[in-house]
């Protein structure tokens, strides 16, 4: 058995090694040419072109079409706006009224995100929160509860936004329910509250799991010691739960904060498939209208779609910064204590 | 001995992964069954034309609607595709003429809508209807019969047929009295019937008039009171297409507006689950006109072979494969000689299926002049989009009737604006 594992692991070496010593007489000109620097661009040059390629590239290419207007695709067949798209996109004649607004269904579609933000990501937090602290208990069955939790991640965003829509539709399985128990049906889809309250329960429901293990990690990685000086001390649970385990889960916490934030602002998939962004454009966000505009309309407007776009980008650069800052003053305060 | 079966190897790789000369790529979408019949006819045509390979690409509806523009600005694209953004998209369209064995053929037997699918002022021919469509009501027979309610008359206006169907609902226990898809398209035959006209003298989008004024109210009104489905319109945002066709399907309201392509898909899923009959189009206070409208199908002018998709295109508007088409997809035809020659052998045994191609045939003569016009109309688009995107808004209680208007004028201007 021994032999044979001995004669598996040279087998998968073999060809590694080979490569390597091909590699190794024209890496070492390479660092006498280029020096220590040279090494390093050559080893990040593969990652460095793919990133030029697929992300800066386009992001030039978008700002570029913000300041364009027409349907033709080729910037060099279009008219040259500079920044009328982004005036377009801001101007109102009264700021408190949105109908007045060039573009009044960007600012609903704008406010209506940031709400969402503000409300889903308390909601995921606290509830993620809690899950984490159930599941970090010494429960029966404690990884079939993880695994349950965990599971919606595992779903495509249109699986869960149609699975949500069987339920919650007028025709629905909780309707369904409700009629058996004798009780009226809602139109919860077509209410202006349920279907926005449906949109972050929903997205709340395909995302917990993803933040309750991160949290989760958290709490493992806090000493069981601190817990049980506390308990020889008699220390009340809640006071244990806001002095020890949230301090020591905070650089945890501020990954989940950051990475939720960026994922609401960016809500789309399952919130569309589920409500289509009405009842009216009650739950039109911000995504969906840069769809709306640039891909769906039967008259496309990419250099509209394409300014919005870049709005959006500075609001998730505006939040990444505030997470840096955050995470530093986090550590700052850490490195004192 | 190994260098040439590498160079082979290759090569044939190369072949495999390259468009080849003859090839012909067709996008399509299917509403019913056309799909099917299509593959068939694309199979009989290889099979008598070894030269040319068509491959026919079978694509969601909203692929079309969204991704084909983009590939088209882009230069690329489909040999040849199934389309009802017709007028829209006209410059990139292939004109056939040099490369058509007969084009007075073409002319002669769909020269009525050839203008749908070319630029103003163009005399090219660069496809053909697949089928014409007609926008119109359909009812439920058996839910109107078990209510012991009379199906309005052939001139009926808009409020008798919803008064009835109101009733119908009332006494069957219906979701809803009746719906429209939602869709600018399926309400603009209503409106020209209450005497609206999109173009302005100058051929651009004139303001919404009164006829648009009165028609929007109604479908305001009938959402508050519950007559009209609160689903179809108000469960969406922007310019989203909803249809309400499983509603009626699952017997859910009694009256449905859609258009005759729904003839097949209703008949199929109906099957014998309760009888229905087509209505043509309500009247309103300036006639009883429907939209009529369809899909083409159409040549691009980025194919690398015209030649090839020039024989391709003439097969498939061949008079004997445009009836075989009919009659298998139960659609109107759009070829001049099949439908004066009439005799149609539509392949069905429902008999609510015949009745409703001949009402939507009757139907047809009663479109208004405004609406006539709009198919080949450049600027329909917009002005379909801005409708249901703002009408939407009223009925979810976001924006006034007057407030609705005045947005509707502002969004069309910076559409043909922006697309200028």
């Amino acid at each position: 058995m021994a032999a044979l594992k001995q004669w598996a692991g040279a087998a998968v070496a073999a060809p590694l090694e080979w490569i390597a010593r091909a590699l190794d007489a024209p890496l070492r000109l390479w660092q006498r040419v280029a020096g220590r620097g040279g090494m390093i661009a050559f080893f990040l040059a593969p990652n460095m072109a793919i990133f030029g390629i697929f992300v800066l590239l386009p992001l030039v290419i978008n700002v570029a079409y913000s300041t364009t207007t027409g349907g033709a695709l080729f910037l060099s067949e279009r008219r040259f706006v500079g920044l009328d798209q982004y005036r377009r996109l801001l101007t109102c004649d009264d700021y408190s009224d949105l109908l007045t607004c060039q573009e009044d269904q960007f600012w609903t579609a704008l406010t209506n995100t940031g709400t969402f933000v503000v409300l889903q990501v308390s909601l995921l937090i606290a509830i993620a929160t809690a899950t984490a602290l159930i599941l970090n208990r010494s429960l029966r069955a404690r990884g079939f509860w993880r695994a349950v939790f965990f599971f919606p991640v595992l779903l495509s965003p249109v699986v869960v936004g149609l699975i949500w829509r069987w339920i919650l539709d007028r025709n629905g399985v909780l309707n369904a329910a409700l009629a058996g128990m004798g009780l009226d049906p809602v139109n919860w889809l077509l209410e202006r509250n349920w279907a926005f309250a449906a949109a972050i329960g929903v997205t709340i429901w395909a995302h917990l799991g993803f933040y309750a293990l991160i949290l989760l990690a958290g709490l493992q990685a806090i000493p069981r010691d601190l817990y049980e000086a506390a308990e020889m001390d008699g220390t009340p649970p809640a006071r244990v739960f806001w002095r020890i385990t949230l301090p020591l889960l905070m650089p945890n916490m501020l990954v989940v904060i950051v990475l939720a934030l960026i994922r609401a602002v960016q809500v789309f998939d399952e919130a569309f498939v589920l409500t289509g962004g009405g009842p009216g454009t009650a739950t039109l966000f911000l995504t969906q209208y840069i769809y709306e505009v640039g891909f769906a309309s039967l008259l496309k407007n990419p250099g509209l779609a394409s300014a919005a776009s870049i709005l959006m980008g500075s609001i998730l650069i505006v939040l990444t910064l505030a997470q840096l800052g955050l995470g530093r003053w986090n550590e700052r305060r850490g490195g004192k204590k | 001995m190994t260098r040439t079966a590498l160079a082979l190897a290759l090569g044939a790789s190369l072949l495999g992964s390259t468009a080849l000369a003859g090839d012909v790529r067709v996008m399509w979408y299917s509403d019913g069954v056309e799909g099917e019949v299509m593959k068939d006819l694309v199979e009989r045509f290889n099979a008598e034309n070894p030269g040319i390979n068509v491959i026919l690409d079978e694509v969601a509806y909203r692929v079309v609607q969204e991704q084909l523009q983009i590939q088209l600005e882009a230069g690329d694209g489909p040999d040849i595709a199934r389309v009802t953004n017709i007028k829209t998209l006209a410059p990139h369209w292939l004109d056939m003429t040099p490369y058509l064995s007969d084009p007075d053929y073409w002319r002669t037997n769909f020269g009525a809508h050839a203008d749908w699918m070319r630029e103003d002022g163009s005399d090219a021919i660069t496809g053909f209807m697949t089928q014409l469509t007609l926008t119109g009501g359909f009812a439920n027979k058996t839910l109107f019969e078990q209510a012991g309610v009379a199906l309005p008359g052939a001139d009926a206006t808009w409020d008798e047929w919803v008064e009835a169907a109101v009733a119908v609902a009332a006494s069957q226990g219906t979701a809803a009295a009746f719906a429209i898809d939602r869709s600018g398209h399926r309400i603009s035959g209503p409106n020209v019937s209450y005497g609206a006209n999109y173009i302005g003298a100058d051929g651009m989008p004139a303001p919404v008039d009164d006829g648009v004024k009165t028609f929007a109210a109604k479908l305001v009104g009938w959402v508050d009171d519950g007559a009209m489905l609160k689903d179809t319109w108000v469960a969406a945002s922007g310019s989203t297409y909803r249809a309400a066709a499983d509603d009626f399907i699952n017997a859910q309201i009694p009256y449905y507006y859609s258009g005759s392509w729904q003839i097949a898909n209703l008949s199929t899923k109906i099957g014998d689950a309760f009888d229905w009959v087509a209505t043509g189009s309500p009247c309103g206070t300036a006639g009883c006109s429907g939209l009529a409208g369809g899909a083409a199908l159409v040549a691009i002018k980025y194919t690398d072979n015209p030649e090839e998709v020039a024989k391709v295109m003439e097969y498939f508007a061949r008079e004997d494969i445009v009836k075989e088409f009919s009659e298998r997809t139960l659609f109107l035809p759009a070829h001049a000689g099949v439908a004066a020659a009439g005799g149609l052998d539509w392949q069905t045994d429902d008999p609510n299926v015949g009745a409703a191609l001949d009402a939507f045939i009757a139907a047809a003569a009663r479109i208004e002049p405004a609406a006539a016009v709009l198919p080949s109309w450049k600027w329909a688009s917009p002005y379909y989009g801005a409708l249901v995107n703002r009408i939407s808004q009223v009925m979810a209680g976001e924006l006034s009737l007057d407030e609705a208007f005045e947005k509707i004028d502002s969004d069309i201007a910076e559409q043909v604006a922006a697309a200028q």
